[in-house]
């Protein structure tokens, strides 16, 4: 499982964090927070093997991160603050699009019944562009609905969502975490999900 | 994977269509101008013609570089992209090959239109297309390294081109070249087996380091 060792990160000459140490287990969430500055983008950055870190070590059930490179990718499921998704293609071919480049191709019911699922059902053929910010948003978010990943990480997934969002995905991570995958996730915002176990990690 | 890459960068540039245009026309304008300021000296235009519509070539190619990976980098499909569990170099490959397909080919394909202009012979205007056929994915391979190194620098793109134009120099020369040869009666295959090599060389070892780079540039 993920195991994360004497972490430290340093931007310029200041060092963001340092002896970061925490496992996760399956059924694990781990909510990161901090002020903003604190690092918490560039630990989520870390542990997808975005940046390097600049000490320790990510391992996943015992092998380095960096050794198992691709392999590892094909575990995690990985949101940042961008939404990743082209203003210019629908909201159904940015889903399917963007599970086929994950390498997990779906089909055309599947990617519909996600969209439909995250509140978005008469608006799959319209291009991103003319959504709004929190409806970009839920495009983004379905795919976790369609993603066969263990490992989440999530960087404020929460942003832009209105109360019905949130609740839609409050249940989707619990539902996750019930099967047995993991979440990293940051927030500012109170989310109540019942894991096996919620870990907590204080940047300062 | 790697068709589906290819597959979304051409959807992206049919509903672009006028980023594709303006390479096209900046092409044309730029061959057209020059039987316009030379003057209509048939012998000079035929000799000179090889080159003006390669270095044109060159440039309308670099000018749509900076597409390449910019706007996948600002809306963060390019970070999920490097995330993906195919190897990074077969994605890059995907994407030089789609830039290729809207902008090498149909300068390729228009090229011997322009070339009546400068009143080529049927010959020549074959060599010239085949040798733009060959050259132009080369141009949109080396290209992609330039446009992974310089992603979300100021003034990118002015430095793409600076890091870039030196390493076309040998294509410019051989696509040029191989047009020339044939209008001397020399024949053109030396010069198209070259850009042939040009173009194994760089499928191999551009993708390659385009992913280094792209790495790097995300850090």
């Amino acid at each position: 499982m993920l195991k994360v060792t004497n972490l430290e990160c340093v931007r310029g000459e200041n060092s963001l964090f340092k002896d970061i140490n925490f496992t996760l287990e399956a059924g694990e969430l781990l909510q990161v927070n901090g002020p903003n500055g604190s690092g918490k983008t560039s630990l989520l950055r870390i542990l997808c093997g975005l940046a390097k870190p600049a000490y320790g070590e990510i391992q996943w059930c015992g092998n380095s991160i960096r050794s198992l490179d691709e392999e590892y990718h094909s575990v995690i499921t990985y949101l940042g603050h961008l939404n990743g998704v082209k203003d210019n293609l629908t909201a159904i071919e940015n889903l399917s699009i963007s599970c086929a480049l994950a390498g997990n191709e779906i089909d055309e019911n599947k990617a519909y019944g996600a969209l439909q699922y995250m509140g978005l059902g008469g608006r799959e053929v319209l291009p991103v562009k003319v959504l709004s910010q929190g409806q970009r948003r839920r495009v983004t978010l379905a795919r976790l609905l369609v993603c066969s990943t263990v490992l989440w990480i999530l960087d404020e997934p929460l942003v832009a969502l209105d109360s019905t969002a949130v609740d839609l995905v409050q249940r989707l991570l619990e539902q996750h975490l019930d099967q047995g995958g993991m979440v990293v996730m940051t927030t500012h915002q109170d989310i109540k999900v019942t894991a096996v176990l919620t870990k907590r990690l204080q940047l300062v | 994977m790697f068709l589906w890459v290819i597959k979304r960068d051409l959807l992206l540039a049919m509903r672009q269509r006028a980023d594709v245009l303006t390479t096209l026309f900046f092409f044309v304008i730029v061959v057209s101008l020059f039987p316009l300021g030379v003057g209509p000296e048939i012998n000079m235009l035929r000799a000179m013609a090889p080159g003006v519509v390669w270095v044109a070539a060159l440039l309308a190619s670099m000018l749509s570089l900076e597409r390449m990976f910019f706007s996948d980098y600002l809306d963060g499909t390019l970070e999920q992209m490097l995330l993906s569990p195919q190897p990074l170099s077969l994605l890059v490959l995907g994407k030089a090959l789609a830039h290729w397909l809207v902008t090498g080919v149909p300068l390729a394909l228009i090229a011997p239109i322009l070339g009546v202009q400068f009143d080529l012979p049927i010959d020549a205007l074959l060599v010239l297309t085949a040798s733009l056929l060959l050259g132009t994915p080369v141009l949109s391979l080396i290209g992609a390294i330039g446009a992974a190194l310089t992603l979300g620098l100021r003034g990118g793109g002015v430095l793409v081109s600076l890091l870039v134009l030196p390493l076309y120099i040998p294509v410019l020369i051989f696509g040029a070249g191989a047009v020339e040869a044939i209008s001397v009666g020399l024949g053109a295959s030396a010069h198209l087996s070259l850009l042939g090599a040009f173009l194994l060389l760089s499928l191999v070892f551009a993708p390659w380091a385009a992913a280094a780079a792209l790495r790097i540039s995300l850090e």
